[in-house]
């Protein structure tokens, strides 16, 4: 059985990394872990997806349209560009967060306002929350990454595995306590 | 031991394990974590090269003087060193030879979709191709092997999906093999027509026996499931089947794919009802298996364009089978790559954006961004290089006829090293009044920030003499009076260099020096300085949107700067004409 989670937001919000912290862990677990990520162009502001697949076996490190058992998003309206990869009954997180894109910066096209509404009646089972806030509590809003993977591990039911002693394995080690602390209380959510 | 990797990075680890002394490239996206991980292995030299074609003439050196070398770009990047790709294979290697070609089908990060396995009959050199990082660890040993013990420089394609996916990878420890002797060998190393003659025919018999083992290597294995498919498939692309057929089918799964093994291709195709081919891009595997006079399936349904998934293989075999999806009513605005805030590209581009006859040719980096909304200054990309030469020959046909307008040429410190420099030359060689813009930042920003020879820093990080781009300019022969150095952020001295360049009717040059605003040294010395909009000043002119900056928006119909995207480069503030923009945090 292989699960697929698709991280999605923009570039520069941590992505990379948190898809490499699950990543290691998923290996310490002894599963068989794909990742697949874009650089280059896509970097600049563009819109930034990483993939990640695990199981006994994986073969393609592509996920496909409703097949992601999760999807995570860094930012708001990058869950609903991304939607259409969320399986049947899949998980949906999303960081209560906005980033506006140049269009909508310089008023050629809006920032949609019904995203919650629309999430309430689709019917997705969705954690919506503000991840960039509390990395800002925390002393750092780069550490938003660290919540938003908390959140994920427990929506995946991953909690006893020593994710501390991965993220230090991953992570410098002047970011470690400030990182742990984010992912503590990603946890709780 | 165990480790998650990506292929780049398993290509490195492998090219350490099979005792690989020197590697050369140029950076490009999906190839460019290949060196930037070698060269974190004290054992090998590693060099960032101007070009492509001097990575890989750099890398024959030291293989015909003895050392395991390897070289790794783009797959454009080859085109650059095709020329040397193609004499190096009559020449053959001496220690192991290995040029890797990194394809981007789905074009992530490129201006074209070649599929460069076509370059290894072309070349006439053995070709493997990696399937995971596993395969790229150890296949990149099997290549130093295979590359010594049949002369021969070995083609290694991987495309995105292989160099940026990461999958568990086997460690081993490195074996060293030190250096073979070199003797002097005009025969051998000295191409002129004489000995390519014979050369050639040496090169052909040699194909005969890369022939043979192509049919007992390893690297192409058969997998018997259903044989009611048969399926015939190489990198990525086997992984997309398998996870479509399973033991649904059998495979042909090709890592030694040039020559191919027609013996193995015969007896996989008589063994099975029906044959397949899947491959990303080029028919390359199914036209060879035409041309066998065997009977296959490949782009009748599998498209050419575009990168492949499971999901276009099922489709292509099953018909449409979509899974149920979520829709939501929402409207999602587009969100298109952007030049950073405090992107050094912006005054230049602002300033040019004010004519509206300058045709603007473009280059490869960070600043064919140029091209976007609001700024919409840029004409043509083409290639590394083609800012400046393409703006030669646009300047020539608007002379011939007499056409109004201006031609600049934009090209990045990086790829004026490149290939910017030819094109410089021939502006001035054969007079055309162009105006090249060199955009130094001081970095390769594109790819994720690499040193170049104008940084003063090798990809070790070890202090290296700074190649002047001025003193180039200046040795070229561009007049004194015709350059014109300017920090980009100072928008008037900017607008002033872009004037000044438009009336000239000689070859002209603008620097542009600022170091791009995402180095770290750099965005340490600006944190917590930004810009703040004074509401009461602000006239709502949207002027300073017009620069094109992610971090200045319009919220509740006021102006507002964002403090945390601010990098306060302070062109928004000069380009309001009343002051509304005031420096704010620790300033």
């Amino acid at each position: 059985m292989v699960k697929n989670i698709l991280f999605v937001g923009v570039g520069g919000q941590g992505i990379i990394l948190a898809s490499k912290v699950l990543t290691e862990g998923l290996l310490k677990y002894g599963y068989d872990v794909k990742m697949s990520e874009v650089h280059g162009m896509a970097q600049r502001g563009g819109s930034v997806t990483t993939q990640v697949r695990f199981g006994d076996k994986v073969y393609s490190p592509l996920i496909g349209e409703g097949e992601a058992d999760v999807v995570v998003s860094f930012e708001k309206v990058e869950a609903v560009r991304w939607i259409n990869y969320l399986k049947k009954d899949g998980k949906l997180i999303v960081n209560d967060y906005e980033i506006y894109s140049l269009p909508v910066l310089i008023g050629k096209e809006e920032y949609p306002n019904n995203i919650e509404e629309e999430l309430e009646k689709s019917g997705i089972e969705y954690k919506l929350f503000n991840a960039s806030k509390i990395a800002e509590d925390v002393g750092n809003i780069k550490t938003q990454n660290m919540v938003i993977l908390g959140a994920l591990v427990k929506s995946l039911g991953l909690e006893e595995l020593d994710w501390d002693g991965v993220i230090k394995d991953v992570l410098p080690e002047k970011l470690v306590e400030i990182n742990t602390k984010a992912f503590k209380i990603g946890l709780s959510i | 031991m165990k480790k998650i990797m990506s292929g780049n990075e398993a290509i490195a680890r492998g090219a350490w394990e099979a005792g690989c002394t020197f590697a050369a490239a140029y950076p490009g996206t999906p190839s460019t974590e290949i060196l930037e991980n070698i060269a974190q292995y004290e054992e090998i030299y590693s060099e960032w090269s101007p070009n492509e074609k001097v990575a890989v003439e750099v890398a024959c050196g030291a293989s015909i003087a003895g050392a395991r070398a390897l070289c790794a770009m783009k797959h454009v990047g080859l085109n650059v060193a095709a020329d040397p790709l193609f004499t190096i294979a009559y020449e053959g290697a001496n220690g192991g030879l290995v040029i890797i070609s990194a394809d981007d089908p789905g074009m992530h990060s490129s201006q074209n979709e070649q599929d460069n396995r076509l370059y290894a009959p072309h070349a006439k050199v053995a070709m493997i191709e990696p399937s995971d990082s596993q395969e790229c660890k150890d296949y990149i040993k099997y290549a130093f092997e295979i590359s010594e013990k049949y002369d021969t420089p070995i083609l290694f394609r991987i495309t995105t999906r292989i160099a940026h996916s990461k999958g568990v990878v086997e460690l081993s420890e490195r074996e060293e093999v030190g250096f073979r002797d070199y003797e002097k060998n005009v025969k051998k190393y000295v191409m002129i027509p004489g000995n390519a003659r014979i050369k050639h025919v040496e090169v052909e018999e040699r194909l005969k026996n890369l022939k043979e083992l192509s049919n007992n290597t390893p690297l192409n294995r058969i997998e018997w499931g259903d044989k009611k498919i048969g399926i015939v498939t190489s990198g990525v692309s086997y992984q997309y089947a398998k996870e479509v057929f399973g033991d649904n089918a059998s495979y042909l799964k090709i890592g030694f794919s040039y020559p191919l093994p027609d013996e193995l291709i015969r007896n996989f195709a008589e063994e099975v009802e029906k044959l397949y081919v899947i491959e990303e891009n080029e028919p390359y595997l199914e036209n060879y298996i035409k041309s066998m006079g065997i009977d296959c399936v490949g782009k009748e349904i599998i498209p050419i364009c575009g990168e492949l998934n499971p999901d276009i293989i099922r489709e292509a075999f099953y018909g449409n089978q979509k899974r149920e999806l979520y829709n939501l009513d929402v409207k999602v605005p587009s969100r298109p790559p952007v030049l950073c805030p405090g992107c050094p590209h912006r005054g230049i581009f602002y300033a040019v954006s004010k004519y509206k006859d300058i045709v603007a040719t473009g280059d490869i980096g960070c600043y064919t961004l140029g091209m976007m909304p609001p700024l919409n200054v840029t004409d043509t990309v083409i290639c590394m290089g083609a800012g400046i030469s393409a703006a030669i020959g646009f300047e020539k046909v608007y002379k011939m006829a007499n056409r109004r307008g201006k031609i600049f040429g934009f090209v990045g410190d990086s790829t004026f090293f490149h290939s910017g420099i030819t094109g410089l030359i021939d502006a001035v060689y054969n007079q055309s009044p162009i105006v090249a813009v060199i955009l130094d930042n001081r970095i390769t920003a594109m790819t994720g920030h690499q040193e170049n020879p104008g940084t003063g820093k090798t990809i070790k990080g070890e202090i290296t003499q700074v190649i002047d781009i001025l003193s180039i300019v200046k040795a070229i022969g561009i007049k004194e009076e015709n350059i014109r150095v300017v920090d980009p952020y100072d928008l008037k001295a900017t607008e002033e260099a872009v004037k000044d360049a438009y009336n000239s009717s000689e070859p002209f040059v603008i620097i542009t020096k600022q170091p791009c605003a995402l180095i770290k040294e750099v965005q340490k010395k600006r944190s917590g300085k930004y810009l703040v909009i004074n509401q009461e000043k602000c006239k709502k002119c949207k002027v300073c949107l017009r620069t094109g900056c992610p971090a200045i928006s319009i919220r509740n119909n006021n102006i507002v700067i964002d403090k945390n995207m601010c990098n306060a480069c302070t062109v928004c503030q000069q380009v309001c004409k009343f002051d509304a923009i005031e420096k704010g945090g620790n300033f």
